[in-house]
């Protein structure tokens, strides 16, 4: 068991999301950047689909209840434990009355903890990930404790420190593929969209990032269709929406690129104000 | 079985969308389904998941599709042997609703602008049988079309912030039932005491694609005695053999 003594900005348990139900209307959700979550669990011998606690910005404060093995990746965030800091994408021993302290993310926007066998919080459709209406919460609470899946090998190996390539935090291009409607682009609303600069806007979350930057359109709603976490929409106004893990699993706006799964998760490490280009996937 | 002209795009790295003429009709809701379930059956290799939504179909596949050409000329062999989905049993739910103005909030300014007695936009909102086309926007919202024209209300010009779950409201063409509380920007008509969405339930919804729907008029007394049955899991909802 972990207790969260103090929350971070946004906490919540997050595997690699739902599958085979969005024909219910329920969003895939998972770790916004699935490399990194992976990175953890990969570290710690976890099967890759094991719940991480995911946390944006700023990282929580926990207790450790039972002696186990956490590995912290995703976001530099100054971890410490018991005040001591220790490094990340490491396994590290976590004991019994240990605090660890997670601070705010530095070179990116989003950090995963992982813990050896995983988390063992509720299982709804088939996923841990937490999502309003479909867990009973939709993001961690202070004083939440979340019981560990036991029957592990507990001990921090010495395995080498692995390293993510810095390039998955400070890259500044993203990789797409079209959309299903980017044909109806004019020829320079195609060329103004793929070379123009874009910034994250203080409007995104789980669900979407907004961009700051518009591309006039003229283009109308379509017919309801289906989209992607990744799926980049137009809207009227011209606003460019980038729909992320939590996004909802249907939507009429024309759907102009969609992002690479590499893009997803880089992007999902960018903050307010970052700034990236889009390139061609296979370009 | 018509042979519809459908387009294939590459979605992303593991998806292909298929997408038929842009229509809302049954008949490619019909042709959508036939294709959707014989890509279930006949489990084509490394297909993990097929959605669909009016006139589109959004094929999921396990790894990284290395060639678009190969997965597309199976995608076309399993259209060409579809069968047409069985048309003459069809489930039709019997779904309460409760259109007492404590729930249908835009009730008498439709009626005023209709020009039409909200007992009779009522009755033709309870003749009508809808078809469920498909389920999104939110867990267990179900796109029904076949609402009366008479009814057909554009959206509000300034949405609600929260709305009650069970909310029955029209928007444009279409009608619906909003399984959980949300914002929302169609006209509220009444509510519905069943619980459309049930994550702890696999499937988690009771109506699939290609139900129908039909509603029926119920009091407040009855829509409390509904919601208490249903919280205590002792509701049957009620259901017809529908033929076309």
């Amino acid at each position: 068991m972990i207790e969260i003594l103090k929350l971070g900005l946004y906490d919540s348990i997050q595997d690699l999301g739902r599958k085979g139900v969005q024909q219910f209307g329920v969003p895939h959700s998972g770790a916004m950047d699935a490399y990194s979550a992976k990175m953890a669990n990969l570290i710690l011998d976890n099967a890759m689909d094991a719940a991480v606690l995911e946390f944006t910005m700023l990282g929580p404060t926990l207790k450790c209840l039972k002696d186990t093995v956490i590995c912290l990746s995703g976001a530099e965030s100054g971890p410490k434990i018991n005040e001591r800091p220790v490094e990340q994408h490491k396994a590290l021993s976590f004991k019994s009355g240990d605090v660890l302290h997670i601070g705010p993310c530095l070179n990116g926007a989003r950090g995963y903890l992982a813990i050896a066998g995983g988390f063992r919080t509720e299982t709804v459709l088939g996923s841990r990930s937490q999502y309003a209406n479909i867990t009973a919460a939709f993001k961690l609470q202070k004083g939440d404790r979340l019981p560990i899946n036991q029957n592990v090998q507990e001990k921090a190996s010495n395995r080498a420190l692995i390293k993510l390539p810095p390039e998955h935090f400070n890259t500044q291009t993203l990789t797409v593929f079209p959309g299903p409607e980017f044909s109806r682009l004019s020829k320079t609303q195609a060329e103004t969209l793929m070379s123009q600069s874009y910034s994250v806007s203080k409007d995104s979350n789980r669900m979407a990032y907004q961009l700051n930057e518009t591309l006039e359109n003229e283009l109308q709603s379509c017919i309801t269709s289906l989209v992607l976490p990744g799926t980049v929409q137009l809207t009227p106004s011209g606003q460019l929406v980038i729909l992320m893990r939590d996004c909802q699993t249907t939507g009429g706006y024309p759907r102009v690129l969609q992002l690479s799964e590499q893009a997803i998760d880089r992007l999902s490490q960018k903050k307010i104000g970052d700034q990236f280009r889009l390139k061609w996937m296979g370009k | 079985m018509i042979n519809y002209n459908l387009t294939y795009h590459r979605f992303s790295e593991r998806a292909i969308l298929v997408q038929w003429p842009p229509e809302i009709s049954e008949a490619v809701l019909k042709d959508v389904l036939s294709f959707k379930n014989r890509l279930l059956d006949h489990g084509v290799k490394q297909i993990i998941e097929v959605n669909h939504a009016y006139q589109s179909l959004l094929v999921i596949y396990h790894n990284t599709i290395d060639n678009l050409n190969s997965a597309v000329s199976a995608l076309k062999e399993q259209y060409e042997q579809r069968v047409e989905v069985n048309k003459e049993r069809q489930q039709l739910w019997k779904i309460p609703v409760c259109y007492h103005a404590d729930f249908g909030l835009d009730l008498a300014e439709i009626s005023e602008g209709k020009q039409l007695p909200i007992p009779e936009l009522i009755q033709r909102h309870c003749q009508a049988i809808y078809t469920v086309y498909f389920i999104g926007f939110l867990p267990g919202f179900l796109y029904l079309g076949g609402l009366d024209e008479a009814l057909h209300m554009p959206r509000k010009k300034r949405p609600r912030a929260a709305i009650k779950k069970g909310a029955v409201a029209i928007g444009g063409s279409q009608t619906g039932i909003y399984p959980n509380a949300s914002p929302a920007g169609w006209q509220l008509i009444g509510n519905c005491p069943l619980q459309l969405f049930d994550a702890t339930q696999n499937p988690p919804c009771f109506a699939k694609a290609g139900d129908k729907v039909q509603c029926y008029e119920i009091d407040l007394k009855t829509h409390q005695a509904i919601s208490k049955a249903v919280e205590q899991g002792t509701y049957h909802l009620k259901s017809e053999v529908f033929y076309d």
